[in-house]
């Protein structure tokens, strides 16, 4: 008996053999292979012709007598996986290929949310929104993330990623409703612009909370894994985000209870105006996936086809391997942190310049649509000026659409309104109507 | 896959609504036939007990039977049994996929939970004491309680966030908190806090089945309590309305409100009152979000007089609520000032003396219900 143990156990040393790792199915009791590991006896009792081993709660691990730290860094930063270099040739043959309708549709989306956002910036600095936020510098993140995704795949956004749901058709004239809280708006004027939202496009609405989004893809990822879906989901943060515990609690759950998730970390620079160098003082955030058992990539976040093809390959992964992946997209925050922000008082304008002229996605992107033969100068300023127009109309239409009905105020609370917000609305409705001078006159009772 | 699963909610709902309505008036009609009645908590001849420990644990498992989009998600809650054996049996029943042994991160396993519930299942989280909850205070409010009304209506919630909450033995400032002031006061959020074995069922079948998200405040000293149930309560489709009181001694004199542990400690006052002949009335608000402010009013309007009973801190607490919406809606009747006891205004202490003063007894409600009825007892001075 005791023979066998010790042959049993040196056989388990040999391969490096950790009884919680060991790839069981979900239904089996993962938890009690652990007490195999706890018997006392085999404690001290394994000699390895070189190392000796010891079984502590979570494996076998190998000591050493020497008093090693591992380095706070390491010598070389992670590599950053890209595809085209910054003249958009591609560096090697071995992507994913993207047709040309693809690719097309990718670049006209690319420019329709660098168009978006120009001009809804404009509106608000002009008065006729009260908030807006740009994702200048980072539309290759958000196009090309979400053509790599099906419309199965539900996404739990930050809110600087508003191009998966262009891609996934939410129109302009949609999303000028949103801005400007008009009685279309599908959100009922309950937030402030950029908060978007759409079932219909498996898109979930935008919370200002930072990193809370983190947490919930997890959870819905496990839902989709007990319906057996194909499908993952995906969450977007910030550089920023990644400080908050909701993302550490999220990584270390997923990986626990392998949600097929992929995480998206925008690591544009900047957290309004906290720089990474004061976020954190690891190599990014790639490096934090492996601490959690998370399968992890660098890529360059400002190559639609790396990002592209990394996230293509982690949402297979994460499906068929049912594992969490984290992807760190290396990009810059061209823009302000948003319209009540002046970035160039915490960095220096040539310094956002020289991004946005000589690393612009889109321009790079254009370069390797161009040389492929599908994209033309006419093409490009039939597509700007069109989209242009699209926009300046959106929003004149949304700006002169009444705003959303009281009922809006009350409803939506709970499930069914309960007797005391009926019992309000009704007051309010007649107070109105008794006093229609006390009231502005776009407030319809 | 949302709307499919809110129909079939709504159906529920509805059943259980008829259910409960059939429960409610059988015993409105037990009582006007025999008025003491009230003073028992069976409504049938049947002597059947059962502790609050199992009544959570039964209506856990039927509804885990029922739906098997609910699951169970916390710490300790499936190889240990639940740290209150709550859970007990149903990691074997259900295996590991339905009951999640959690890692410590309150804030991650509500926020998953939430994640969860937002794309269809119905989670039921569990936090060892409510005292933790507030390191996931922020998916509760913001991600759950509100998610419906700023997604106006595309992300319903159908969570239940549960665990014991307020003083339990000996355990000390950070785990003897009272949070239904807190989260009572949110809106979009439903709180409930069960007493009998009854309560206990009723209101957490009626919570999961909630398309809302619903915190459920139990109690860790009535976890062993043991209470009769008819064979009503038994069936696996009963359950009990939220925002409904339930007036369990009826009385003419002096309405008292409770909810929880203080249930108890009001039913024994109410004995010891009506040996000095005061008739007080007892009503297990069971419901604190929504209140059920129709049945307070009408039992103040009755008995001109109110005491509110609760453990947790007086400033802002649901004594506070009661009173005001008795001074909005039955003024006049008033013959008293409202009595409000509450827990003292300071952190738990430990001592087991210490404790005993910083937390309602059966003689402070006797005593402020004679200040109502009499006001033979000066007031203490008040800070």
């Amino acid at each position: 008996m005791w023979i066998s143990k010790t042959i049993f156990n040196h056989f388990k040393s040999r391969l490096n053999f950790t009884p919680n790792y060991a790839p069981l199915s979900l239904l089996s009791p993962r938890r009690f292979a652990s007490t195999i590991a706890q018997n006392p006896s085999t404690f001290n009792s394994i000699h390895d012709a070189n190392q000796q081993v010891i079984d502590f709660p979570g494996g076998t691990v190998k000591f050493i007598p020497e008093m090693r730290f591992i380095s706070e860094s390491s010598p070389q930063r992670i590599p950053c996986y890209r595809v085209l270099d910054d003249d958009g040739q591609p560096l090697a043959n071995n992507f994913v290929q993207v047709s040309e309708e693809v690719a097309v549709r990718m670049y006209s989306n690319m420019v329709t949310l660098q168009i978006m956002d120009t001009i809804f910036y404009e509106a608000q600095r002009q008065g006729r929104i009260s908030f807006y936020a740009t994702t200048i510098g980072e539309e290759a993140i958000n196009i090309a993330s979400a053509a790599a995704l099906t419309r199965d795949d539900v996404i739990f956004p930050q809110y600087r990623e508003p191009g998966p749901l262009l891609w996934r058709g939410f129109t302009l004239q949609e999303i000028a409703h949103q801005c400007f809280s008009n009685k279309y708006d599908n959100g009922k004027g309950r937030q402030m612009p950029i908060h978007y939202g759409s079932n219909k496009h498996n898109y979930f609405t935008v919370a200002s909370t930072v990193a809370t989004q983190v947490p919930h893809a997890v959870g819905a990822a496990y839902s989709l894994k007990m319906d057996k879906k194909d499908a993952c989901s995906i969450t977007y943060f910030g550089d920023g985000g990644s400080s908050e515990g909701d993302f550490h609690a999220a990584l270390n759950f997923a990986a626990v209870m392998e949600a097929p998730v992929i995480f998206l970390c925008r690591n544009n620079g900047w957290a309004i105006s906290t720089p990474t160098s004061d976020q954190f003082r690891s190599d990014g955030v790639v490096v934090k996936g492996q601490a959690y058992g998370v399968r992890s990539i660098r890529v360059d976040g400002n190559d639609a086809l790396a990002i592209y093809n990394a996230v293509q390959a982690a949402r297979e992964m994460a499906i068929s391997e049912e594992r969490p992946v984290l992807i760190e997209a290396l990009t810059y925050r061209v823009g302000h942190h948003s319209t009540s922000d002046d970035s160039t008082k915490y960095r220096p304008a040539n310094e956002i310049e020289w991004w946005r002229l000589a690393r612009d996605p889109v321009a790079r992107f254009r370069k390797w649509i161009e040389r492929n033969g599908w994209w033309n100068d006419m093409a490009e300023s039939e597509l700007r000026n069109s989209m242009r127009q699209q926009l300046l109309h959106s929003i004149q239409v949304a700006e002169n659409i009444e705003k959303p009905p009281i009922e809006d105020i009350f409803n939506d609370v709970y499930d069914v309104p309960p007797s005391n917000l009926r019992e309000q609305e009704q007051w309010v409705k007649d107070t109105i109507k008794k006093h229609p001078l006390d009231y502005p006159e776009n407030i319809s009772a | 896959m949302l709307r499919a699963i809110r129909h079939k909610v709504g159906t529920i709902s509805y059943f259980c609504l008829i259910r409960c309505l059939e429960a409610s008036y059988t015993l409105f009609a037990l009582q006007s036939i025999c008025p003491a009645f009230g003073a028992f908590r069976a409504f049938a001849s049947a002597a059947k007990e059962m502790t609050v420990r199992e009544a959570l644990n039964s209506a856990l498992d039927e509804e885990m039977s029922a739906d098997p989009k609910v699951f169970l998600m916390g710490e300790e809650v499936g190889e240990y049994q639940g740290a209150y054996k709550i859970s007990k049996g149903l990691l074997d029943k259900y295996g590991p996929e339905r009951v999640l042994d959690t890692p410590i991160t309150e804030a991650g396993f509500a926020g998953i939970g939430v994640g969860a519930a937002y794309y269809g299942l119905r989670p039921v989280v569990e936090f060892m004491t409510f005292n933790f909850s507030m390191q996931a205070i922020d998916h509760i409010i913001n991600s759950a309680a509100k998610s419906n009304y700023m997604s106006a209506g595309q992300i319903s919630v159908p969570i239940v966030f549960r665990g014991p909450n307020g003083a339990a033995a000996g355990v000390g400032a950070q785990h003897s908190q009272c949070y239904a002031a807190w989260y009572a006061s949110c809106p979009g959020l439903k709180v409930l806090a069960p007493y009998s074995s009854e309560d206990a069922r009723g209101l957490l079948k009626a919570a999961i089945r909630d398309p809302d998200p619903v915190v459920f405040l139990e109690n860790e000293l009535l976890y062993g309590e043991s209470f009769p149930v008819s064979a009503e309560v038994l069936d696996s489709s009963f359950c009990l309305p939220i925002g409904k009181a339930k007036i369990e001694r009826e009385g003419k004199d002096v309405t008292i409100t409770a909810y929880s542990k203080m249930v108890g400690y009001a039913l024994k006052a109410a004995e010891i009152l009506a040996k000095e002949g005061v008739s007080a009335e007892v009503i297990n608000l069971r419901s604190i979000r929504p209140l059920d402010r129709t049945t307070i009013n009408a039992s103040v309007r009755k008995t001109n007089r109110l005491v509110t009973v609760e453990e947790g801190f007086p400033q802002h607490g649901v004594g506070a609520e009661i009173c005001t919406s008795v001074v909005e809606e039955s003024f006049g009747y008033l013959d008293a000032p409202v009595e409000r006891i509450a827990g003292a205004d300071v952190p738990m202490p430990y001592a087991a003396n210490l404790e005993r003063m910083a937390v309602p007894q059966v003689e402070d409600i006797v005593r402020a219900a004679k200040r109502a009825c009499h006001r033979s007892v000066p007031l203490a001075a008040t800070a």
